[in-house]
């Protein structure tokens, strides 16, 4: 009889080398899938690379790809700490956006200096607010936050749309539905040719590994995500913890927002989060919630995008396979985790087994 | 007769969620949360398109849909059920796949138009003396044959689950594995079986818009119903039955928008479509307050079994 | 009587990771017979029956059904070889009902024939004397109604073996009543029902043989018309060992906390503390004896904040502190260490290395946003040294510590706040022998400085030598205060088992 059992102890190198070793696994897959399509895979690979830093100005896209899901996974790197499951990030960074949005439309003659952060500081109460929602019900009703925060999403990308299509609709696009551009005043600057959210992403990567390894709030956010009980048992108040770990999260989500329609789009529309809010997720999951790994991760992810339109071009391979080697990349991750946590006994070395603690 | 045509066109709006919900609730029962709905979808819409254009056979076209749906579940099933992999991220991952992958396969495809000798196949007949029931009749018995199947996989899935012991077994497994696996019953089977069906009834799903409802290949075809499924689980609370009506409602919601466009209302046909979203909310919502047992959805959803743990 | 033998177990052994759970163990059931199995906690009673059920598998030894050799690899075999068990946990589903519960893994049709059900379980209930609507949902059930349930589950599949694991455990005195008499007639039947207990009048009561396990050993097989309680009790605690703990005598004994008449109840309804009253003086160490599941954790829980009492008081220095916040009894100086059966659950946070987990109860007490370890750090390398705590470092997850290192991370902690009063459960449970030495002379240590110490615990032993006063406590009631030095171990093991008649004989201190 094949036994698990669960594993003891396995130090950091194993891990790195089991989530690497599954790397190269779904890589030669869909390496195979390539060739049968008739396309070497070495080179497909290569030129991946090449459109994610051949030029410079490749760089630049894959770097502008990088921040909105940094920015977003180090927002739901603090929920997923306190076991609050929340997929609705996509939500977050449309509220964000839509708050942000408010003051660059209609204080547009403010000058940059003010006005930029007004933006920010409304994208943060934007996702911050949106978080709370489903949180509120969550630490008083225990109602689940996974659907929850699933179905916010849709409300949001609705009220954008509908804001897009009706009141904010700009008389002056000819009858085409978008919202009228921001002012030169309410667009973040350039630094090195990228725009200034590069700087903002990493300072928040600093501030949040600061907050959560040496805050008492931070402490606390991870006490909670252990152990509710253990929380409680050392006099936390849990529901006040999760609901401004929540606030943290969703406000995150709000700048990626925020950065989004004042960098990227210059307005906002429907298309301002883009999918970042999912994928997010997973580069969150992916770097075990920590903050330098979700830098390296969301990278890594935004050479995928980024090289994966790249080759379309090259090898009129659709952009699309990229985005199944995505999914091919995270179903082997995922599966490698359970070679990390489970170790596997086999009836022939039965009495060999390590003995558990 | 506006109001009849509306209703009409609300069922054949519903038809892709209904198969969805169908196949979600069937995968949820037995335990299995899989977000990968839409990616299922997306697989079983393309692979059905590319089906039916290669052979102009209808029922070939139905189970390579199935196929492709059933596939993207056992990926899922795997990872997450002999894997024990996260079962929010693993749905998420399909979704991404599945996408991929519709996107990928659907290139070739785009602006190719169903062939007519399946447009014919799936063109709506009317059923016999249920046809002619005043206004019931013109609502639901005057479709293609489509939306037929979904009444009946409604129905059947409801008995299966409802009244036989396979059906009581799955939801032992949802709600409780430990008591199944005390009971006898093989918690791993169910769920696979269970996850395989579920996705097999998402990729039909997803078929009926990419070779009845558009009836073309386009890019992204499903456009979120996916996740309206989801949703369309929790608003009818698990059950089969509800789920037909839910879905009817749903697709109703999902047109009104644009048809009330034309009688000039105040209220945004945007504002509008965010219901089905609120009204899932509130469900959820009354759900953890009455902190119902029967209507809050399986108790094991989500968490991976492991019969050592216990 | 029918004297054939339905289950036969032989030179049973198993073993979890090093813990020796059953060893060389003998067992057998004949047809038409009660047989009891008796034994303290860890003694090994769930692990055999649940090796019997299929759940676990033997490392060594056979089992034989009608003297045919089996191998139980998982329910589904025990339930074919015509075994069913009846968990101290139930396994039920709450969302269904009893009829759909009873079928659950039946194979036999495809459709629910619902009505016909109906009339079946009424017929099996009518012929056991059970009462039950087959069509009630689980969770408006009351406990007792659930055991029904399960036990008509077994019959439904005609049955032969029945095991009862702690069945009276939630059952009120009625309830208990009605299922001996269900418990008779399957016996009439000519069915084996094994009934894992360990209330000794209850053994007395209902069962024709008594097998009694210590430590994982079989000890005896008696049968019960030829047995005494005193007996059994001598045969389940064994004789008393010397331990030579010292026991230290301090003056100045104050009473600090009061627990007068408090009751708790539960989710499911259940009394799990009924009207408890004592006094907790500085300078002594107050024993808690007691089953597991007597209402220890509720106690405690009760009076560090984190169980809602609903009604009594817990008078600390002359303050009501009932309905106080966990902090705010922290910050009073009333400190835990609670050490619930996993270790990890609940005193220490496992991912975290030593110095997180120090500055868990005090980090609160620091001013600003910023977390300061220093101090923390500082303890941390203090306890390694005075406690002899093995670890790479104290940087370290304590997760990956052994058992005996971890309790005293914790309790090293929960001194190093000053309490004045310290309550500790299972403080020396799955230490080896120094480190429990060193444990107790910790306690002692606490009780020169003056702390008051509630001290849960389950070897008797333990507790007769280290405690000044022993409290039993039984189905959540307390059944006596007694001087430690004044009284033995037969007398505890009948308290806990909840004989009322023994109270009136032992000198209760209060």
């Amino acid at each position: 009889m094949i036994r698990l059992i669960k594993k003891a102890d396995i130090s950091q190198s194993q891990i790195m080398t089991i989530r690497i070793m599954a790397v190269f696994l779904s890589l030669f897959t869909a390496g195979v899938f390539i060739l049968f399509l008739g396309h070497n895979p070495f080179s497909v690979y290569g030129s991946m690379m090449s459109g994610s830093f051949g030029s410079l100005y490749r760089l630049q896209e894959t770097i502008l790809k990088t921040i909105p899901l940094l920015i977003t996974s180090l927002g739901i790197a603090v929920a997923f700490r306190m076991k609050f499951w929340n997929i609705g990030a996509e939500g977050q960074i449309c509220m964000g956006a839509f708050c942000a949005s408010f003051f660059a439309l209609h204080f547009s003659e403010l000058p940059s200096l003010i006005l930029l952060p007004i933006m920010m500081v409304a994208g943060i109460v934007g996702g911050g607010v949106w978080a709370l929602i489903p949180g509120v019900f969550k630490a008083y009703f225990g109602t689940n936050e996974t659907l929850f925060t699933l179905m916010m999403n849709y409300i949001a990308l609705k009220w954008i749309t509908y804001l897009q299509y009706g009141p904010w609709k700009d008389p002056d696009a000819l009858g085409f539905p978008k919202i009228k551009n921001f002012s030169e005043s309410a667009i973040l600057p350039n630094i090195f040719g990228i725009h200034i959210g590069w700087i903002i992403a990493l300072l928040l990567v600093a501030i949040m590994h600061f907050f959560i390894h040496y805050t008492k709030k931070g402490y606390e956010i991870t006490v909670v995500g252990e152990s509710e009980n253990t929380a409680r048992y050392a006099g936390m108040d849990v529901k006040k913890v999760v609901l401004i770990g929540l606030l943290i999260s969703g406000g995150l989500c709000g700048i990626t927002g925020m950065i989004q329609a004042s960098a990227i789009s210059n307005t906002l529309s429907v298309e301002v989060s883009g999918g970042v809010g999912f994928t997010a997720i997973i580069t969150t999951w992916l770097s075990g919630l920590s903050a330098p790994m979700i830098v390296l991760i969301s990278f890594l992810f935004a050479i995928l995008v980024q090289g994966g339109s790249f080759i379309q071009t090259a090898f009129q391979i659709p952009q699309s396979a990229a985005q199944m080697l995505q999914g091919v990349i995270l179903f082997f991750v995922l599966g490698s985790e359970f070679f990390i946590q489970y170790q596997v006994i086999f009836p022939w070395n039965q009495y060999m087994q390590k003995e558990e603690n | 007769m506006a109001l009849i045509s509306f209703f009409a066109a609300a069922v054949v709006a519903g038809t892709p969620l209904l198969f969805a919900t169908l196949g979600e609730i069937l995968t949820e029962k037995s335990g299995n949360l899989n977000l990968g709905v839409e990616g299922m979808m997306l697989m079983g819409a393309v692979v059905g398109f590319q089906v039916g254009i290669m052979t102009q056979n209808p029922y070939l076209a139905l189970i390579g849909a199935m196929g492709a749906g059933g596939l993207g579940a056992i990926i899922y099933g795997f990872l997450t059920i002999t894997l024990r992999a996260n079962q929010v991220v693993t749905g998420l991952s399909l979704t991404i796949f599945g996408a991929g992958f519709a996107n990928y396969m659907g290139q070739k495809l785009i602006g190719q138009v169903v062939p007519e000798s399946m447009k014919i196949f799936f063109r709506p007949v009317s059923l016999p003396v249920l046809g002619d029931i005043p206004y019931i009749g013109a609502i639901f018995f005057r479709q293609d044959p489509f939306v037929y199947l979904g009444y009946i996989t409604a129905i059947v899935l409801g008995i299966y689950l409802y009244h036989t012991q396979y059906g009581l077994h799955v939801r032992v497994v949802g709600e409780n594995p430990g008591a199944a696996d005390a009971s006898g019953v093989s918690v791993s089977m169910y769920k696979y079986i269970h996850c395989v069906v579920g996705g097999a009834l998402c990729g039909l799903g997803g078929a009926y818009l990419s070779l009845v409802y558009v009836p073309a290949w386009q890019e992204n075809v499903t456009a979120g119903r996916g996740w309206i499924a989801v949703a369309l689980v929790i608003f009818a609370a698990w059950n089969p039955y509800k789920a037909l009506i839910g879905a009817c409602f749903f697709g109703g919601l999902d047109i009104v928008g644009f048809r009330l466009q034309a009688f000039d209302l105040k209220i945004s046909q945007y504002i509008i479509n965010m219901l089905p979203y609120i009204v899932t909310i509130c469900v959820l919502i009354i759900a953890s307050v009455r902190k119902s047992k029967e209507y809050g959805g399986p108790k094991g959803l989500g968490i991976p079994y492991f019969r050592e743990e216990r | 009587m029918n004297t054939n033998t339905l289950i036969k177990m032989e030179n049973i052994t198993k073993r979890f990771g090093t813990v020796l759970a059953n060893k060389n163990i003998n067992f057998s059931v004949k047809q038409g017979e009660i047989h009891a199995l008796l034994g303290e906690n860890g003694a090994g009673k769930s692990t055999l029956m649940n090796m019997l059920s299929g759940i676990y598998t033997p490392d060594s030894g056979s089992i034989f059904i009608r003297d045919q050799k089996v191998r139980l690899s998982s329910p589904r075999h025990a339930i074919a070889a015509g075994i069913g068990m009846i968990h101290q946990h139930f396994k039920l589903v709450e969302a269904l009902s009893a009829k759909e519960n009873v079928i659950a893994g039946e194979k036999k049709q495809f459709f629910l024939h619902s009505k016909k059900l109906s009339a079946r379980i009424k017929e099996i209930s009518q012929s056991f004397g059970l009462e039950l609507d087959p069509d009630k949902k689980i969770y408006t059930m009351s406990v007792g109604e659930k055991q029904t349930v399960e036990i008509l589950k077994v019959l439904y599949r005609g049955a032969d073996i029945l095991i009862l694991d702690e069945p009276t455990a939630v059952l009120t005195a009625q309830e208990t009543v009605q299922l001996f008499s269900i418990l008779r007639k399957m016996k009439n039947a000519g069915c084996g029902v094994i009934i894992i207990t360990h209330k000794l009048h209850e053994v007395m009561e209902v069962s024709d043989r008594v097998t009694v396990l210590r430590k994982g050993e079989t000890v005896a097989t008696v049968c019960t018309k030829e047995t005494t309680p005193k007996a059994l009790t001598d045969l389940m605690v064994g004789r008393s060992v010397d331990l030579s703990i010292q026991r230290i005598e301090t003056t100045h004994k104050q009473s600090i906390l009061e627990i007068k008449e408090v009751t708790v109840v539960d989710e499911e309804k259940v009394k799990v503390l009924n009207n408890v009253s004592f006094t907790l003086r500085t300078g002594e160490i107050l024993g808690v004896a007691g089953v597991a599941g007597s209402g220890q954790k509720a106690l405690c829980e009760a009076i560090a904040g984190l169980q809602k009492v609903n009604s009594g008081k817990i008078i600390y220095e002359e303050e009501d502190i009932v309905g106080k916040t966990p902090k705010e009894i922290i910050q009073k100086g009333i400190s835990m260490s609670f050490i619930p059966e996993d270790r990890l659950g609940m005193g220490l946070v496992a991912s975290m290395d030593m110095v997180d987990n120090l500055i868990l109860k005090e980090y609160q007490n620091q001013k600003g946003f910023v977390l300061d370890r220093k101090p923390a750090q500082k303890k941390a390398e203090h306890l390694i040294h005075k406690l002899n705590i093995q670890t790479p470092g104290i940087h370290h997850p304590v997760r990956q510590l052994s058992g005996g290192n971890i309790q005293k991370v914790l309790l090293g902690r929960e001194i190093d706040l000053n309490p004045r009063v310290l309550i500790t459960v299972y403080p020396v449970r799955g230490l080896d022998v120094g480190s429990s030495y060193m444990i107790y002379d910790l306690l002692n240590e606490q009780k020169m400085l003056g702390v008051a110490i509630l001290y849960v615990g389950e070897d008797l032993d333990v507790l007769l030598e280290l405690c000044d006063r022993i409290l039993v406590l039984c189905d959540g009631r307390v059944t006596g205060i007694v001087e430690a030095h004044s009284t033995n171990k037969e007398q505890l093991g009948f308290m806990m088992a909840g004989e009322e008649q023994w109270e009136q004989e032992v000198e209760v201190v209060d």
